[in-house]
Parts: structure tokens; C-alpha cells; sequence
């Protein structure tokens, strides 16, 4: 009875489920096609450099393969005292091919980034090691310099062994291992990272704040007005968006600075003095000026789209109810917009939290974001396994973000349009 | 306790949106209490912006409105307790229906407990009990139109405003709520003023209807009075179907006048016409007309008949009738006595009372 209520038949006397499937698999195919040159592009330039920067984070294969036979003699030395003269005459040996490849320098930048002063003294040693004899290494290395006969050096040397480390994480959170293996944070006066951290945080979020305050009522108005006012509206908040972003970052610049525009109108209301102008730029309020109106468009546009959908007449239903007027917009229309709030403010934070070019052309010094600093590090140290680390640590704390919201309000709740 | 015959007044009110033409046209409106009062007329005929009017979500341009004797022009629309349903019912989204219903208590600061029995009586009023936590979303569009209904009524209002809340509802559903609407506004005794463009709706639900049209009230009366007294030929051409002849009144004595038309002449009751050579439309109901006349009438004239159209319970029939081609009689299914076919000639008569001579089109 049952498998005769099971197995449907098609008129061809194809089961039903077989017939269904062959046919949904060519619209499978349809649409995978379709999808197929985004998907292949997203892993290009998407999934495979992340990886990349996640490999490079992490790796520190250069010194292991510089220094094999070092690597391997120091396995056995306990680190305490200096070691014997077996690693010494495996790390002469490492030295001489490096030498000869003359790949010496990149060592002695790798491992400066250590521990300062290795530069030095591996130059002074490759000019000495010609004239070495063979035999008794490590008394010949150390006459070299004293720094040789310092065993935090050859600690140092010891912890690149591994190929793989975090240090550079630690790094970018102004920690690191000190030489018994134990995390402990940089003296206070170095400290630069964590101030970047917590000032990119600081200003993404009052630069979100500021965003929604000013985008909130021209959202409204946008989403209330008739068409033809609305139309004008919004293209001046699109302004913005056809315009380059360098172009709006300098005319800021024009704006903000000492003798310019804004505090001559300073001035000129007599609001400040003609001799104490006020420092709009190179320092926090440059960045939050023009960040601001930067990103406004991102807090505008997720905010209009929803306003757009609440009918006016629920406010007004609010009003004949009994409510006044700030109690209907609070308890009617606000938790209506909250979608749009959710999505503009995350778009707004993420945007700022990783931005770049304005806070680098009127950040200034006190202005600057981590991503300043990321930039430093491809472009002047080109220690890029650092710059990928901090990249790798902001995508996370990004992601975090992402998530906590996903907890407090929910992703279904994010309208973007 | 006596109930006052202008609970809601409009003296002399006039509105113009652009400052130049005028929506509403000195309107001179007395609403007694306890009272259904429609306002009807097709779109743009200012109906909906005197309901917004007195809901305070418009100001006129010129006069007052008083409600239960105050000027209110003056009061913000959170303060003047009226409730209002609106076309799209206008639920929050975001709230249960308890929630919904609660909103009007809660501003009010009426206690809980209170509030609660508050809600299940406006709740049981709609028969919605048991859909308190549902949100309105989930609930069909009869049943949000109930709730909106309920939302209106909780915190009883002395007056409510419905515009035109079951427009977007299915004819069957419709209906039922009209009976529905009637059926609590008769047990609770509040005062409303419907709005509608739909006047068979007008005609089942109210005491009186205001029939606007290019700002006016055109005839604000019954709706029995409305449909067999109208004072005008567009509230006979709006309210009802309508036979209409056009022509010239050329005697008028005794509560009689003779209209001349193109090639005949009709006996017709004078309503708005003064005096000889005045210009006139005759209105007359079909169901007024009759095939074959046994009583005896003053107006009888032969046509022939063009249409025949099989409704159920009755047949309408269109003649050629005095130069009328789209003369329409109702038939009741019942009268298979008469041989009505096509093309054939018939005697029509009826009965001039009946045959209004409203002022000319």
C-alpha cells in the first residue's frame, strides 16, 4: 500500500522525484553561471588575499631558512648561559653562505626587529669573518664586538627559530615576549599601538554618533517632503558621492585651516581672537569634521530608504490617540526607523573605522587612525607581516562588532534598501 | 439626558490648500449627538479634508469648529479625544494588538488593571478575544480593520472619524463589517463621522449623509430622503440610478409643471424651478416607472426596448424612450406576466410626484 502512495509517476512513468530534480538541476546550472564570474572574482581578490595576509601574519619562515644549521645546534641550549661553541660554528657557517648570496642584510633587518642593534654588529662580523681561522668560533665571533658576547642576543637569535609566531599580534597590542617566554606589555613611553586602537574606536563611534544626529532629521525630511523638494534634497546629499574624495578631503583642508575660511568667520563674528586662532586640523577635530561629512551619505541613504516605508499616517494615528507629538515620534516612528538606524550606524562605524586617506591628510598627528599605521608599515618599514597582523586584528574586531550587533538587534533588522 | 443637536459644528468653514482655489466652501455643518453622520462625495469633493479637519490634523482657513460648544481650531489633535480610524488602518507595526490598544490608555496614564478590562471589552466588542498578543501583521485585513476599530473606541471617545476604513476590504467582507460598524455604534451610543465614497455603504450605515461635491454639502438629510427627495440633480445623479430628461419648463400651477422637451411634453413635480422657460432636469428612479400601469397615471408614453439584461431578482430593461435612449426600468423577476422582448413597444407610465424637475445640468 505504502510504496504504492510513495513512488509518483510522471506520464513517461519517470518517478516524480527523478523528473523534478533533473529538471530543477538546469536552473541549478542557470544560476550557478550566472553567479559564477562574481564568485571567481570574490576568491581572486578577496578570499585569497586574506588568506595571504593571514599566512604572512604569521609567518616567519625567512630567518628559519636563513640560519638552518644554527637553528638545529641551538636546539639542545637551554638559553641560560651562552651557548657552546657547536652553535657558534653552525652560525658561522649559516653566516659565510649568507655572504655569499649576500643576503646578510635581510637578516640583520630581520632580526633588528628583535632586538635593536643586531645591524650593526652583523656588519661589523661579515667585514671580520673573512679574516677568520677555522676552529673556535665562538671565541672569534665574540672579539668582534661585546655584543656578540651577550647572551640576550643570542636569545633573541633563538626565539626567530620557529616558523610560525604570533609575535607580531602581540606586537599590535604593544606586547611581546621578553626573553624567559613570558608576555608582558612595553614600557609605558612605547606604547603606540594601544592609543591607535583605542582613538580609532574613539572616533568611529562619535563619528557615527555625529552621523546619525545630523542624518536623522534630513532623512526625515527627505522621506516627508514632495517629490520635487525631496529630488533636490537628494542630490545634494549624493553630492558628495560624485565628488572625489581626495577633492573633498583638501577642500576641508582649505576650510579648517588656521587662516582659513572657518576661523576667519570666527573672527569675523568675534568669536575668538584674531591672534588665537583654534587648531581645527592636524589633530582630532579635522578628523571628525571631515569624516563626518564624509560618511554622512552612509547614514542618510539606510535611514531614508526606511522612513520612506512608514506611513504618515501612523504618526498621525498616534496623535488622535492621544499621544503628543514627542511621544508619538518615540513610541511610534522611532522604533519603526530602528532598522535603518541599525544599518546606517554599522556602515557608518565600520566605514570609519577602517578609514584612511582624511584622517591622513588632516588627522595630523593626535588625528591619525590604526589604518594610518597599517599604511606606515606597507610603505616605510615594508614590515608587512606587522601591517597584515593589524589588518588581520582589525577585520576581527570588525567582525566582533558585527556580532555583538547581531546579538543585541539582529541581522534580519538592518534595512539597507 | 438630552442630546445636543450641534455637538459638532462647522460655522462658516472654508480651507484652501494653495491659496487659490477653495477645497471647502463655507461649510455649515450641525452634528447632533450620538449621531452617524456620512460624509459622501466622489474624490476631491473636500469630504476627507473636513473629517482632517476636525480631527485637528488641518486648520481651516476660515471659521470655527466647535466641539460640544468649544472652538477646537486651536486645540492640537492629542488633545481634543476624538478617535479616528483610518484608511490603512494605521496599526503600529511594531506592537501587539494589546500593545496597540493599550497606546491610547497608556498616554492617558489609566491604570492597568483598569486598562486591561478596557481592552478585553473593546476587544470582545470586534469579536477578537484570544488575538491580543498577536501582531498585526499576522492578522487578515478584516480583522486588522477590527482592531483599528477597537483602537478608536478604548478609551472612549466622544467622537470617532472613520475615513473610509473598509475601502480596501473585499465587497463580502465589507458588508458584513458595515452591519458590524452600525451594530457598536448603536450599543455604545458615540457620535460618528464616516467618510466614504461608496454610497451604498452611506445609504446602510447612517442617520444622516452629507453628500459634498465641489466643496459643498449638496444635501445633508436621511438617507430615505436622500434617495427619494434629492434636492439637486447631482445628488440624484450620484445617489442611485437615475432616469433624466432635459428640457423647458413651459407651465407650472397647482404643484404641477409642464416640461417641454425635445418633441413631447411631461408632467413633472417642481422642485427647483420658479417660473415659465426656466431650464430643467427631470429626475425620476426607474423603479418608479412601470410597464403597462394599472393605476392610473398622469404621465404615460410609449418606447421600445433596446436592452434586456437578466439580473436574478430582477430584470432591467433600457428603452428608447421620449428621444432617451438610456431610459432603464427595473423589473421584479417575479411580474413573467409581461412579454418584454426586444425591439418591442411598450407603455410606460408613472406618476408625476415622483418626476422631480431639479435645476438643469
Amino acid at each position: 500500500m505504502s510504496s504504492e502512495t510513495k513512488q509518483i509517476l510522471t506520464t513517461d512513468g519517470i518517478p516524480l522525484e527523478v523528473s523534478l530534480k533533473k529538471a530543477e538541476r538546469r536552473n541549478k546550472i542557470k544560476a550557478f553561471l550566472l553567479v559564477a564570474p562574481l564568485l571567481l572574482f570574490i576568491i581572486i581578490t578577496y578570499v585569497f588575499p586574506i588568506g595571504d595576509m593571514l599566512m604572512r601574519s604569521v609567518d616567519d619562515k625567512m630567518v628559519t631558512e636563513m640560519l638552518p644549521k644554527t637553528f638545529k645546534a641551538m636546539e639542545k641550549w637551554d638559553g641560560k648561559e651562552l651557548p657552546e661553541e657547536e652553535v657558534f660554528a653552525a652560525f658561522h657557517s649559516d653566516f659565510i653562505k649568507l655572504v655569499e648570496e649576500k643576503r646578510e642584510g635581510k637578516l640583520s633587518t630581520q632580526l633588528n626587529y628583535t632586538k635593536n642593534g643586531f645591524k650593526s654588529i652583523i656588519k661589523k662580523l661579515r667585514r671580520k669573518s673573512k679574516s677568520f681561522e677555522e676552529g673556535n668560533y665562538k671565541e672569534q665571533i665574540m672579539a668582534v664586538h661585546k655584543r656578540w658576547a651577550n647572551v640576550e642576543y643570542w636569545q633573541a637569535i633563538k626565539r626567530r627559530a620557529p616558523a610560525y609566531t604570533g609575535q607580531k599580534y602581540l606586537k599590535g597590542i604593544d606586547m611581546f615576549k621578553n626573553e624567559d617566554g613570558q608576555i608582558v606589555t612595553v614600557p609605558e613611553d612605547r606604547r603606540i599601538h594601544r592609543i591607535l586602537w583605542l582613538r580609532t574606536l574613539e572616533i568611529a563611534f562619535f563619528v557615527t554618533l555625529f552621523c546619525f544626529l545630523m542624518a536623522y532629521p534630513i532623512a526625515h525630511l527627505l522621506a516627508t517632503l514632495p517629490m520635487k523638494y525631496s529630488n533636490l534634497l537628494m542630490i545634494c546629499v549624493l553630492l558628495p558621492f560624485w565628488t572625489s574624495l581626495l577633492v573633498r578631503t583638501a577642500s576641508w583642508m582649505i576650510l579648517l585651516q588656521q587662516q582659513g575660511l572657518v576661523n576667519d568667520f570666527f573672527v569675523g563674528i568675534g568669536l575668538v581672537a584674531d591672534d588665537n586662532r583654534p587648531e581645527m586640523m592636524f589633530n582630532k577635530t579635522g578628523s571628525y569634521v571631515a569624516m563626518t561629512q564624509i560618511l554622512l551619505p552612509f547614514m542618510v541613504l539606510p535611514l531614508y530608504s526606511v522612513m520612506k516605508t512608514i506611513s504618515p499616517s501612523l504618526m498621525r494615528a498616534g496623535k488622535s490617540l492621544g499621544g503628543t507629538p514627542f511621544v508619538a515620534f518615540w513610541k511610534v516612528y522611532f522604533p519603526l526607523t530602528i532598522p535603518g538606524i541599525g544599518a546606517g550606524c554599522l556602515l557608518v562605524f565600520i566605514l570609519a573605522i577602517g578609514y584612511y586617506i582624511t584622517p591622513a591628510l588632516v588627522g595630523g598627528a593626535s588625528g591619525t587612525l590604526i589604518s594610518n599605521q597599517i599604511a606606515f608599515h606597507m610603505k616605510s618599514t615594508l614590515d608587512w607581516s606587522f601591517a597584515s597582523a593589524m589588518g588581520l586584528m582589525l577585520l576581527t574586531g570588525v567582525l566582533a562588532i558585527y556580532w555583538v550587533y547581531n546579538k543585541l538587534v539582529g541581522v534580519d533588522n538592518i534595512k539597507l534598501g | 439626558m438630552t442630546l445636543k443637536k450641534d455637538f459638532v459644528k462647522f460655522d462658516k468653514v472654508d480651507k484652501s490648500y494653495d491659496g487659490k482655489v477653495l477645497v471647502v466652501k463655507d461649510l455649515q455643518l450641525d452634528i447632533e449627538e450620538g449621531e452617524f453622520v456620512t460624509m459622501l462625495g466622489p474624490s476631491g469633493s473636500g469630504k476627507t479634508t473636513c473629517l482632517m479637519m476636525l480631527a485637528g490634523f488641518e486648520t481651516p482657513t476660515h471659521g470655527e469648529i466647535y466641539l460640544d460648544g468649544n472652538a477646537i481650531s486651536s486645540i492640537p489633535p492629542h488633545k481634543r479625544g476624538i478617535g479616528m480610524v483610518f484608511q490603512n488602518y494605521a496599526l503600529f507595526p511594531h506592537m501587539t494588538v494589546y500593545e496597540n490598544l493599550a497606546f491610547p490608555l497608556r498616554v492617558r496614564k489609566i491604570p492597568k488593571d483598569e486598562a486591561d478590562k478596557k481592552i478585553d471589552k473593546a476587544l470582545s466588542m470586534v469579536s477578537l478575544q484570544g488575538f491580543a498578543q498577536r501582531m498585526p501583521g499576522q492578522l487578515s485585513g478584516g480583522q486588522q480593520q477590527r482592531v483599528a476599530v477597537a483602537r478608536s473606541l478604548v478609551f472612549d471617545p466622544q467622537l470617532v472619524l472613520m475615513d473610509e476604513p473598509l475601502g480596501a476590504l473585499d465587497k463580502n467582507l465589507r458588508e458584513s463589517m458595515q452591519y458590524e460598524i452600525k451594530h457598536i455604534h448603536e450599543s455604545i451610543g458615540v457620535t460618528v463621522v464616516y467618510v466614504t465614497h461608496d454610497q451604498s455603504e452611506a445609504l446602510t450605515m447612517s442617520n444622516r449623509i452629507a453628500v459634498f461635491n465641489d466643496g459643498k454639502v449638496q444635501q445633508l438629510s436621511s438617507p430615505d430622503e436622500l434617495y427619494e427627495k434629492p434636492v439637486n440633480s447631482f445628488v440624484a445623479e450620484f445617489i442611485g440610478e437615475n432616469n433624466t430628461f432635459t428640457g423647458e419648463v413651459s407651465e407650472i400651477s397647482g404643484g404641477k409643471c409642464k416640461v417641454k422637451l425635445a418633441n413631447a411634453e411631461i408632467i413633472a413635480n417642481p422642485i427647483s424651478v420658479k417660473g415659465k422657460g426656466e431650464k430643467t432636469t427631470v429626475s425620476l428612479r426607474p423603479e418608479r416607472a412601470l410597464i403597462n400601469p394599472t393605476d392610473k397615471m398622469d404621465n404615460n408614453h410609449m418606447g421600445k426596448i433596446e436592452e434586456v439584461i437578466y439580473h436574478g431578482d430582477h430584470i432591467r430593461i433600457r428603452v428608447n424612450l421620449l428621444g432617451n435612449s438610456e431610459f432603464i426600468l427595473k423589473v421584479p423577476n417575479s411580474s413573467s406576466n409581461l412579454d418584454i422582448k426586444l425591439g418591442k413597444d411598450i407603455k410606460i407610465g408613472w406618476n408625476s410626484d415622483y418626476a422631480r424637475a431639479l435645476d438643469p445640468k
